[in-house]
């Protein structure tokens, strides 16, 4: 009876993400509402529990995909995996007010831009801190302070060992998380509460997840307009890390 | 009908991701650039100029608002599949670069906020 109650969830893996998701946001809010009086928005608590699942699935199975590492949970994979967070994305765009999105066009590019410089100058500089002195190690590590795609694209593009890229992922990967469930603690203070102001901040941290995550928590409304300016991040990224910010690397720490 | 706001969204996802992918290849990176954010725009400028050629039902407009209500539990299902123990366990070089380029960011929101606000943008855009 179990066999066929397994077989029956895993032969139907969206279904079964559908009803763990489900069941998950619900008790995530019950818990807001039950012991934090809705202080701690439900979409928080169930980001980080997905989270923290996640992180134990990966201890058990030793896999990369979380909680999808499990047959019974594969669907979670396809259900959190890039369409349909970017059909959901782009979903949340219908009804945002296009006035808006000009008034804050060139804030919006200008935080692209300095958000990819400055995240590769820290990563940059922690690599140094570390004790890393070739160009193409600290570039890579400066690239996955980016996101953890412009990580392993430099990383690759530079011919960086495979230490190092794995670093730039993880460099990239704890930045992620930490949008994700910083966001809500520090928006009042940063001022997170207008479109102008978030699609800054989506240029700024530029890691879609990490910005689709935080804004979540924080106030759905404001998805779509950092959600915009994120998704050009990781390009641009692409784009300045292996070229030009390598290159002033490579003048100040020569071979 | 429903089904025409659902394909609706799916043609702009699909075509914005097109044309990311075509951005990418014109400025040599490995990447999309861009492709969730032109898909934005087109559902934008489309939902904008619906009320006069091109109209939308409210029928048609549910099925693109349950997928940006379905926009949580996706992400949801998104953190619980990310490779948390690279993430915690990769030694702090990589915990340090990530926590500080978070903190950075954030300090930089506020600044960056201010530019064009108030007055008109330095750009020649006729907002």
């Amino acid at each position: 009876m179990i066999d066929s109650l397994e077989a029956v969830l895993i032969k139907n893996g969206i279904l079964t993400a559908f009803l763990f998701v489900g069941v998950l946001v619900w008790f995530s809010y019950w818990f807001s509402n039950k012991f934090t009086r809705g202080h701690l928005h439900g979409s928080a608590i169930a980001i980080t529990l997905g989270l923290v699942i996640a992180y134990f699935s990966g201890l058990i199975t030793d896999g990369s995909k979380g909680i999808a590492d499990f047959p019974l949970f594969a669907g979670v994979a396809v259900l959190g995996g890039a369409m349909f967070r970017d059909f959901a994305i782009v979903a949340t765009a219908y009804g945002a007010d296009i006035d808006e999105i000009k008034h804050a066009g060139l804030a919006g590019v200008v935080s692209i831009i300095l958000g990819v410089v400055l995240s590769f100058v820290v990563g940059a500089v922690v690599a140094v801190g570390f004790g890393y002195t070739d160009a193409v190690s600290i570039s890579t590590i400066g690239a996955g302070a980016a996101t953890y795609i412009v990580g392993p694209v430099t990383g690759t593009a530079l011919g960086a060992s495979s230490e190092v890229i794995a670093l730039s992922v993880a460099a990239g990967l704890v930045k992620s998380v930490l949008v994700m469930v910083g966001t809500p603690f520090v928006a009042s203070s940063i001022g997170l509460n207008n479109p102008q102001s978030a699609m800054v901040y989506g240029g700024l941290m530029g890691t879609t997840s990490g910005v689709a995550g935080g804004l979540a928590a924080t106030d759905p409304k404001l998805v779509p307009y950092g959600a915009m300016t994120a998704t050009f991040y990781t390009g641009v990224g692409c784009l300045l890390a292996p070229s030009v910010l390598f290159l002033i690397v490579r003048v100040l720490f020569p071979d | 009908m429903i089904v025409y706001g659902v394909a609706l969204l799916a043609f702009c996802t699909l075509l914005g991701g097109y044309l990311g992918d075509m951005l990418g290849i014109a400025i040599g990176v490995q990447a999309n650039v861009g492709g969730v954010g032109i898909a934005m725009m087109f559902l934008i400028i489309m939902s904008n100029i619906s009320s006069k050629k091109f109209h939308l039902s409210p029928m048609s407009e549910s099925g693109i608002k349950f997928w940006s209500a379905m926009y949580i539990p996706i992400i949801v299902a998104m953190a619980a599949k990310q490779n948390m123990v690279v993430a915690l366990s990769s030694g702090w070089m990589a915990v340090v670069a990530g926590v500080l380029a978070v903190v950075v960011g954030f300090l930089m929101v506020p600044v960056l906020s201010k530019i064009g606000n108030g007055k008109k943008p330095l750009t020649g855009d006729k907002s």
